[in-house]
């Protein structure tokens, strides 16, 4: 059986330098298949950040990692720091949130595009007209000028249509995206996520999307990885999702948004989302669940499958959440 | 961009000709009379007196003088030496060559070090950060002239490596007699540079687009030379001009300590015996190499960093 895309398997990470000590993620595991797009969803805090990111092994300082992320089967936290750079490079891209801090200021979007085609041995001549393509593939407007233009030059959209060229460049077969679309206006966002989309359909690539807004999330990605506390909760496909949430968290996550249809108003999660650090013991939302017993706060929960859904909650069979 | 280059000049002017009055007043409101000075202390005949301070314009009130002298500067008639009873312009030009090579091999050292070692303290936080701070801070607490008795002792007494005194002849000749005050002077400065190098460069090494371009796969030396070396310079280019002209000040320290007749020993030498017409030229050089340093600074910062600055007042 060939290796998964990606495959994160009970990753913990914790910090261990002095008195920031603390845990970050407990137990996480995922997948990703070839072509496949899979969302990662939580609260600011949750941990999926930096599950993302260890996926290219940047982990915080003075972070530490047991478990194994697998690209292809290739175990990314011990590889060599070569390999490491030949994987960041070739097979796996990332897209950041705000591309006006992600991309030097001082350098032309040309030098952005092409860096890591230059660093792979690419001769100049080469990396620029591949940089020019891939701009258009973006939808940039007069490629070869922009190439020289230099990043305050361009709309938030425009950069961030600059970033996912850039990302594009090594043609990747794994794309991570960091709430891509976090930092812009509303109607920019429509547009980026077109782009990301439709790029990946073209390319086949498999698509790790990480976003607090789990409608976005369920509209673009095959299946959906719910994280709260650093653990990951609930795991089912994005329709199933909406249709029959298992977990407590994500049917409070889903009444919590806003509809224009209902004229029911949303109902937030009451009480605040916890950091694994500060999680007593037990299930971690157990404090804030309208359903929690006692034997909730005792043990956390293993994550068991209930009709193709995984889900993290002692009570998942008995609660049938609409 | 002409409206600018425009009012650019007319700063550089206006900022000459105060500077230059200041220079001017400075030395003549200071105590003592100029033309007992300028007889250097000989008893003369009231003849004599009389022509002197007709020489020197001394009977003229103070803005007559002023506009006389700085007529003659404009002109390239910086007066004469009273010390030496030469031009004063010929006086300068004579050890120019000197004190700009001194300047030259004295700024190379600072670039190189204070890079090095700024660098060198940003990207090995710990143990090495640590030593550069307190060897910088060492190294800028040493007035020259400290310096200067340390090197000589060292490197001309006890190794015979370099020679202790004068200008030298010959490129050979003049990199081994410049070389000890060349460390002397840079070594004050250097500190400056790479403690100013390491702040920029660690304020750098925090930023988002560091990292992103570390998630791209670009090898560490070219995210250094590439993100954070090549976004620090701003503020190293400016305190590198400044240091440039402020080497020629300290020169005079480190040329009256090696014997070298250079600028920097004829403003000493002249101050002493208050030879007037040169302490002035020397001071108006010393505004002219402030001036022009920060100019040339100005004019470089917008390739370093290409976006739109904040002009003063906002008009463009």
């Amino acid at each position: 059986m060939t290796p998964r895309l990606l495959e994160i398997e009970n990753l913990d990470v914790r910090l261990t330098a002095g008195r920031a000590a603390r845990p970050i993620l407990d137990g996480v595991s995922l997948h990703v298949g070839r072509g496949e797009a899979v969302g990662l969803v939580g609260e600011s805090g949750s941990g999926k950040s930096v599950t993302c990111r260890s996926v290219l092994r940047l982990l915080p300082e003075g972070a530490e990692a047991a478990g194994s992320v697998r690209v292809d089967g290739e175990d990314v936290l011990t590889m060599s720091a070569a390999r490491l750079r030949d994987l960041r490079r070739n097979d796996v891209s990332m897209i950041f949130q705000d591309p006006r801090a992600s991309i030097n200021p001082l350098r032309r979007i040309g030098d952005f595009v092409t860096e890591g085609m230059r660093a792979g041995g690419m001769s100049r001549d080469d990396a620029l007209r591949r940089a020019a393509e891939l701009l258009e593939s973006v939808g940039i407007r007069e490629p070869r000028a922009a190439l020289r233009r230099y990043p305050h030059e361009f709309s938030g959209g425009m950069l961030q249509r600059v970033m996912i060229a850039g990302a594009l460049a090594g043609e990747p077969r794994l794309l991570l995206a960091d709430e891509p679309t976090t930092a812009l206006d509303v109607t920019t966002q429509a547009e980026v996520i077109a782009i990301l989309t439709g790029l990946r359909g073209e390319r086949s690539m498999g698509l790790l999307f990480v976003t607090h807004d789990l409608e976005l999330a369920a509209a673009i990605c095959d299946r959906v990885y719910v994280m709260y506390a650093g653990r990951i909760v609930e795991a089912q496909t994005a329709g199933g999702l909406f249709d029959r949430p298992r977990h407590p968290y994500t049917s409070g996550l889903l009444a919590a948004t806003p509809r224009l249809e209902s004229d029911r108003p949303p109902r937030g999660v009451p009480g605040r989302p916890v950091s694994l650090a500060e999680a007593p013991a037990g299930c971690a939302f157990a404090a804030r669940c309208a359903h929690a017993r006692p034997a909730c706060t005792r043990d956390v929960p293993a994550r068991r499958e209930i009709d193709g859904a995984h889900v993290a909650c002692l009570r998942a069979e008995e609660l049938s959440h609409d | 961009m002409a409206g600018r280059l425009l009012r650019r000049a007319a700063g550089i002017v206006a900022t000459l000709l105060v500077t230059s009055l200041l220079v001017f007043g400075s030395v003549q409101l200071a105590p003592g009379d100029p033309a007992s000075f300028l007889l250097g202390g000989r008893s003369a005949s009231p003849s004599a007196v009389a022509a002197i301070k007709e020489q020197y314009h001394l009977n003229d009130p103070f803005p007559v003088q002023y506009a006389k002298w700085i007529g003659g500067v404009v002109t390239g008639d910086l007066g004469r030496s009273a010390q030496f009873r030469q031009d004063v312009a010929g006086l300068i030009a004579a050890r120019l060559p000197t004190t700009l090579w001194l300047i030259g091999y004295a700024g190379l050292l600072i670039l190189v070090g204070g890079l090095a070692l700024g660098a060198l303290a940003a990207l090995r936080r710990g143990v090495v950060d640590r030593t550069v701070l307190i060897g910088t801070g060492v190294a800028t607490a040493t007035p020259s002239f400290v310096a200067a008795i340390g090197l000589i002792s060292l490197f001309s007494v006890e190794l015979g490596w370099f020679p202790a005194f004068g200008n030298g002849s010959g490129l050979g000749g003049r990199i081994s007699h410049l070389t000890l005050p060349a460390a002397a002077l840079a070594l004050t400065f250097v500190g400056l540079l790479a403690r100013v190098t390491r702040t920029s460069m660690l304020e750098e090494l925090g930023r988002e687009h560091v990292e992103v371009a570390r998630s791209r796969g670009i090898p560490g030396s070219d995210v250094v030379r590439r993100h954070v070396l090549r976004n620090a310079l701003a503020p190293i280019t400016t305190v590198t001009g400044t240091i440039v002209a402020g080497l020629l000040v300290a020169t005079s320290i480190v040329e009256t300590a090696f014997g070298l007749s250079g600028v920097g020993q004829l403003l000493v030498s002249s101050v002493t015996v208050k030879d007037f017409p040169v302490v002035q030229a020397v001071s108006l050089l010393v505004v002219l190499a402030f001036v022009g340093a920060n100019l040339v600074v100005d004019l470089v910062q917008p390739l370093i960093d290409p976006r739109p600055s904040h002009p003063k007042g906002g008009v463009r």
